[in-house]
C-alpha cells in the first residue's frame, strides 16, 4: 500500500489506483497466503497418510498370520508298530518315540492317493512326511498316550502343514522357488492342489497362533504368540503393583509435603530428566544392577517389570502431580477446617478426587511400558525360545520367559519368511492391546471427570 | 527359614500387633474413644509400623548383602592355583555358586538328605554322577577346593541365615513390645504415624534419584573398566568399528567415530521430514484449521506417536526397506543402483522422522498456542495476511520454544534403538551415502551385550562406555533445549 506521507512530497503525479482492484503485490501475497495454507493442510494429510499407510501395511501383513494350512487324514494306528506286546502298557507305548510314527503319517497320505485314484509320484513313502509339518508325529504320540484304547483303529486327525505348503497357500513359495528348496518338490505341490482339490487341506484361523508357544526355526508352523503374551501379564502386574504406590506416594510428597528446598529441588529434576533418558540406558541398569549385581534370574518377567517400573515411573508421578494440582485448594482448607491433619486432608479428601486422573495417567503409563522392547533385550530376553507356559505363580515371575515386544523382534530377526507374517500377527495382537487400554483410559477419564 | 516365609511371618506379627495396640489404647480410655488422644486406628497403625518397618528394613539391606560378604570370606579359600586354565575368579565363584545352589535344591527336594549333601567330598568320587542324580547338572567334574569352597559357602549362609532370622523377630517382637507399652490414650499416635508415613512418601520420592545415582555409577564401574582394558583415545577418536570375536586378546579395533557418525546422519534425515512436516501441520492446525478438524486430525497424529517403536522397527525392515531398493536399488525403478540393500540409513531416518512428527508437532503447537492473540491482532490489524502474519510475528516469537522441541526430538532421535536395529544395518561405516547401511551407538550396544561375549571382556564392556556416551550426549541437549527456553523466552503479561 503506497503511504500517503510520502505521495504527498512527489511531484509527479502517479497511477491512481482503486482499492478495488487488486494489484500485483496484493495478488502475489493473496498467493503466497494461499501456498502457505496448501502447504500446511499437505503437511496434516501427510501425518494420516503415513499414519493409514502403516495400518494398512499391518493389517495386511498380518492377517496371513492368524491363518494355517491343516491336512486331515485318516490314519491308522496299527497296534504292530505302537504297540508291539498289545498289553496297552503305558510304558511299554511311551518307548516308540516320534520316529515311529512317521511311518503311519507316510501310510495315511499313501491311502488316500490310492483312494483319490492319483499316480503315486515318489518311489519312498517317506516323501510324504515332508508335506506335513515335523511336529505332527508328536501329535499323533501325544493322542496315542492319552487314549492308549484307540490303538488298532483308524482315526482322522487334523494335522498341521509343513511350513513351506503353508507358503505355497499363502502365496510365498512358488514352483520356482521350491526347485531351489530342498524340502519340498514340485511334485509334493502337484499332489498338495489335487489333495485341495478334495477338500482335504484348507487354510484356515489358527487358535494355536494365539494361544500356543514359540517353536523353534524349522517349525515355523508351529510357533505362537500366546507364552509371550502370558510374559508381559506377569511383566505388567509387577510395574502395576511397584510403580503405582511408588509414583503415587512420590506425587503426594512433592506436591503436599515437600519444603522448597534443594533438596526437593534436586529430586525434581532427577524426575524430569529420567523422562528423557533413551530406554537403551534403563536396559543397561537393569542388566548392571538387577542381573550381574543382585544376581536375579535371567530374562525374567520380574526382572523385566523392575526396568519398566523405573521407566514408567515419571510418567505416572507427571500424570499424578496434574490431577492433585487439579483438585482446588477449597477441598483441603475445607478438610483443614473441620480439624483434619494435613495428611489426613490429602488421603480421605484430595487423593480420592484426584483418583481417576490417577487412573488415567497409569493406564497410558502401562500402555507404554507394554510396548518397550530395547530394555528387555538386554536383560536376556533375545534368543530365547518360549516354549513351555509357566505352570505357578511364582514360575511365572521368575522362570525365563519371553514378552510380546521381544518375541515379535525374536520372529523378525529369523530368516525363515514364514516368521515375518507371525511378527506381523504378533503387532496386530500388541495394537489391539494397546488400542484396548487406551480406550479404557479415555472412556475413564470422560466418565469421572469433574470440572471444579 | 526361606526369606519369604520369614517377611511372611513379621507381617502377620505385625497385624497381629495393629489389633492389639487398638484394643489396648481402647482399653486404657475405659473403652470411650472420645478419651484417646487420636483415632484409635492410629494406635494400630502404629503397633504395624513398630512391627514391620525395622525388621522388614533390616531384610530389605541384609539379603543383598549377604551374599557378597559371604562370596568374599569363600573366596579366600581358593588358591590362584586352583583357578582352571583360561578361567577368571569370577568363574570359579561362579562354579562355587552353582554347586552350594544345587546342593540345596537337592536337599530341598529330598533327592539327597543333608547329611550327606554335607559330606560330600572328593574323595568318595563321582561327585558329577551324584549330583545329576540328584538332579543338578554340573560341566564337569568339580576341582576340590570348588566343591570344599562350595560346602563353606553353603555353611557360612546358613549362619548368616539363621541369624538374619533370629535379628529380625527379635527387632520385630521388640518393636510390638514398645508400641503396646506405650500405647495408652495420652500416646501421640496419630503425631507418630504422620512421621512415619511422611519418611515412607520421602523414601518413594528419592527412588528416582536413587534410580539416577544407580546409571550413573553402573555406567561409570563398567566404563572404568572397559577404559582399563582398552585405551580411551582408541574409543573415542578411532575410526573403525570391528570387534574381534575369536575370544579373549583378538585385536578389536573399537572406535566410537563412525557409530557416532551413523547416529548423527540418521537423526538429521529424521528430523529433515519430522520438523517440516510437524511444523507446517501444527501450523495449520492451530491458525487455520477449524475445531471440528483440529478435534479429528489431532489425535490421528498423537496415534502415531502411541505406536511401539518395535512396530516402526518391523516397518522399516519389511515395508519401506523393499520399497527404496525397488525405487533406488540396482535395476530398480530409477535406474540409480545406490541402495546395495534394504537396511539404510534412509530407511531407518525415514521411518523415525514418521515416528517424530507427533513429537514436533504437539510441542510446536502448545507453544505456537502460547503466543498471545494480541501480537497476531495487532499484526493483522497492520494489515497483514495470515501468513505473514505467522512467518513474520507468530513464528519468531515462539522460536525458542519450537527449537527447544526440534531438540528434544533430536535427542529422542539418537536414543532411538528398535528401529535402527531393525532398519538400519549393523555395518559401521564412515560414508555420505544416505543408502549404505549404517550403524549407530544404541544398535551397537544391543548387538554387544546380546552375542556370546563373557562379561569381562572389552567386547562386552564397550557397550557401557558406549551407553555412558549416549547418556551424557542425551541428557547435554535436554539441558541445553531447557537453557535456550529459559534463556530466550519472552514473558508475555
Amino acid at each position: 500500500m503506497s503511504d500517503s506521507a510520502t505521495s504527498h512530497r512527489q511531484s509527479t503525479p502517479f497511477a491512481k489506483t482503486s482499492i478495488l482492484a487488486t494489484n500485483a503485490r496484493t495478488r502475489r501475497r493473496k498467493a503466497a497466503e494461499a501456498r502457505f495454507r496448501l502447504y500446511g493442510l499437505i503437511a496434516v494429510a501427510t501425518g494420516m497418510a503415513f499414519l493409514a499407510l502403516l495400518l494398512v501395511a499391518i493389517v495386511s501383513n498380518g492377517a496371513r498370520g492368524f491363518q494355517q494350512t491343516f491336512v486331515t487324514l485318516e490314519i491308522e494306528l496299527r497296534e504292530d508298530m505302537l504297540d508291539k506286546n498289545g498289553a496297552r502298557d503305558i510304558e511299554d507305548i511311551k518307548k516308540v518315540s516320534t520316529f515311529g510314527y512317521a511311518p503311519l503319517i507316510d501310510s495315511g497320505v499313501a491311502a488316500v492317493v490310492t483312494r483319490l485314484g492319483l499316480d503315486a509320484p515318489f518311489e519312498s513313502e517317506k516323501e510324504y512326511r515332508k508335506m506335513l509339518s515335523s511336529g505332527a508325529a508328536a501329535t499323533l504320540r501325544n493322542y496315542v498316550l492319552e487314549n492308549p484304547e484307540m490303538i488298532g483303529r483308524t482315526v482322522a486327525f487334523r494335522l498341521l502343514a509343513s511350513s513351506r505348503v503353508d507358503g505355497y497357500f499363502k502365496g510365498r513359495v512358488t514352483r520356482e522357488s521350491v526347485a531351489r528348496d530342498k524340502n519340498l518338490d514340485a511334485e509334493h505341490l502337484d499332489l498338495v492342489d489335487r489333495l485341495r482339490d478334495a477338500g482335504l487341506i484348507e487354510k484356515t484361523f489358527n487358535w494355536g497362533f494365539v494361544l500356543g508357544a514359540d517353536a523353534s526355526d524349522s517349525r515355523a508352523e508351529q510357533a505362537g504368540f500366546g507364552v509371550s503374551m502370558l510374559g508381559s501379564l506377569f511383566m505388567m502386574l509387577v510395574v502395576l503393583g511397584l510403580s503405582l504406590p511408588i509414583g503415587v506416594a512420590a506425587s503426594i510428597y512433592l506436591e503436599e509435603f515437600a519444603p522448597r528446598n534443594r533438596c526437593t529441588d534436586l529430586i525434581e529434576v532427577n524426575i524430569s530428566n529420567l523422562a528423557a533418558v533413551p530406554s537403551i540406558v534403563f536396559g543397561i541398569l537393569g542388566l548392571a544392577v538387577f542381573i550381574q549385581f543382585m544376581h536375579l534370574p535371567q530374562s525374567a518377567p520380574l526382572v523385566g517389570g523392575l526396568v519398566l517400573t523405573l521407566m514408567t515411573l515419571p510418567t505416572i508421578i507427571i500424570a499424578t502431580r496434574a490431577s492433585l494440582k487439579s483438585v482446588p485448594p477449597s477441598i483441603r482448607d475445607a478438610a483443614l477446617g473441620v480439624g483434619a491433619s494435613k495428611m489426613q486432608a490429602v488421603f480421605h479428601h484430595v487423593l480420592p478426587l484426584a483418583a481417576p486422573g490417577i487412573l488415567t495417567g497409569t493406564i497410558i503409563g502401562l500402555a507404554q511400558a507394554l510396548g518397550e522392547t530395547a530394555p528387555l533385550l538386554l536383560i536376556g530376553m533375545v534368543g530365547f525360545i518360549a516354549s513351555n507356559p509357566p505352570e505357578t505363580w511364582v514360575e511365572g515371575f521368575v522362570a525365563p520367559n519371553s514378552a510380546m515386544p521381544a518375541q515379535i523382534y525374536e520372529w523378525a530377526k529369523r530368516a525363515d519368511p514364514a516368521f515375518y507374517e507371525r511378527a506381523w500377527g504378533g503387532i496386530i495382537i500388541l495394537l489391539v492391546f494397546l488400542v484396548a487400554m487406551n480406550m479404557i483410559a479415555v472412556l475413564l477419564r470422560r466418565r469421572f471427570e469433574r470440572r471444579w | 527359614m526361606s526369606h519369604s516365609w520369614l517377611a511372611l511371618i513379621v507381617l502377620a506379627l505385625a497385624a497381629v500387633g495393629c489389633l492389639a495396640g487398638r484394643a489396648r489404647a481402647l482399653r486404657s480410655a475405659g473403652g470411650d474413644a472420645r478419651r484417646l488422644h487420636s483415632l484409635p486406628s492410629y494406635y494400630g497403625a502404629n503397633a504395624f509400623l513398630a512391627t514391620a518397618a525395622p525388621a522388614l528394613l533390616l531384610l530389605a539391606v541384609w539379603i543383598p548383602l549377604q551374599p557378597i560378604y559371604v562370596e568374599s570370606r569363600v573366596s579366600d579359600l581358593i588358591p590362584d592355583a586352583a583357578i582352571a586354565e583360561g578361567g577368571t575368579r569370577e568363574l570359579a565363584m561362579a562354579d562355587v555358586r552353582r554347586i552350594a545352589e544345587g546342593l540345596d535344591y537337592a536337599v530341598r527336594r529330598g533327592a539327597m538328605s543333608s547329611d550327606a549333601a554335607d559330606s560330600l567330598d572328593i574323595g568318595g568320587g563321582g561327585v558329577r554322577e551324584r549330583l545329576a542324580e540328584a538332579g543338578v547338572a554340573l560341566g564337569s567334574e568339580p576341582r576340590p577346593e570348588i566343591l570344599l569352597a562350595a560346602q563353606r559357602y553353603r555353611e557360612i549362609s546358613r549362619v548368616g541365615d539363621a541369624s538374619l532370622a533370629a535379628i529380625a523377630l527379635i527387632l520385630a517382637a521388640g518393636g510390638l513390645a514398645w508400641a503396646l507399652a506405650r500405647g495408652d490414650r495420652r500416646f501421640r499416635a496419630r503425631i507418630v504415624v504422620e512421621k512415619g508415613v511422611m519418611t515412607l512418601l520421602a523414601g518413594a520420592a528419592s527412588v528416582a534419584v536413587l534410580t539416577t545415582i544407580g546409571i550413573v555409577l553402573s555406567l561409570i564401574f563398567n566404563t572404568w573398566e572397559f577404559f582399563a582394558l582398552h585405551s580411551w583415545t582408541d574409543f573415542f577418536f578411532g575410526t573403525t568399528w570391528s570387534p574381534s570375536f575369536s575370544g579373549r586378546g583378538g585385536a578389536s579395533e573399537l572406535g566410537v567415530v563412525p557409530l557416532i557418525w551413523g547416529t548423527l546422519y540418521i537423526s538429521l534425515i529424521a528430523l529433515l521430514v519430522a520438523v517440516p512436516i510437524g511444523l507446517y501441520a501444527a501450523v495449520y492446525l492451530s491458525e487455520y484449521a477449524g475445531p471440528r478438524a483440529r478435534s479429528i486430525a489431532k489425535p490421528l497424529i498423537e496415534i502415531l506417536a502411541g505406536i511401539p517403536t518395535i512396530v516402526y522397527g518391523l516397518f522399516a525392515l519389511l515395508a519401506v526397506g523393499p520399497a527404496l531398493v525397488r525405487a533406488f536399488g540396482e535395476g530398480g525403478a530409477l535406474g540409480l543402483g545406490w541402495m546395495p540393500g534394504g537396511t539404510a540409513a534412509m530407511t531407518a531416518g525415514l521411518v523415525m522422522g514418521i515416528m517424530l512428527i507427533p513429537f514436533v508437532s504437539s510441542l510446536s503447537d502448545d507453544i505456537i498456542n502460547a503466543v498471545p492473540q494480541a501480537l497476531r491482532d495487532g499484526s493483522l490489524g497492520l494489515g497483514a495476511t495470515r501468513s505473514e502474519t505467522i512467518r513474520h510475528v507468530v513464528l519468531p516469537a515462539a522460536l525458542p520454544g519450537i527449537v527447544g522441541a526440534v531438540l528434544l526430538a533430536a535427542s529422542r532421535a539418537i536414543g532411538e534403538t528398535m528401529i535402527v536395529v531393525l532398519g538400519a544395518g549393523a555395518a559401521a561405516k564412515l560414508s555420505l551415502n544416505p543408502f549404505e547401511a549404517m550403524t549407530t551407538v544404541t544398535a551397537k550396544i544391543v548387538s554387544q551385550l546380546t552375542g556370546d561375549a563373557d562379561f569381562a571382556s572389552p567386547e562386552a564392556l564397550v557397550a557401557f562406555a558406549l551407553g555412558m556416551t549416549l547418556f551424557v550426549i542425551t541428557l547435554g541437549l535436554n539441558a541445553f533445549a531447557l537453557y535456550i527456553v529459559r534463556k530466550y523466552r519472552e514473558q508475555y503479561e
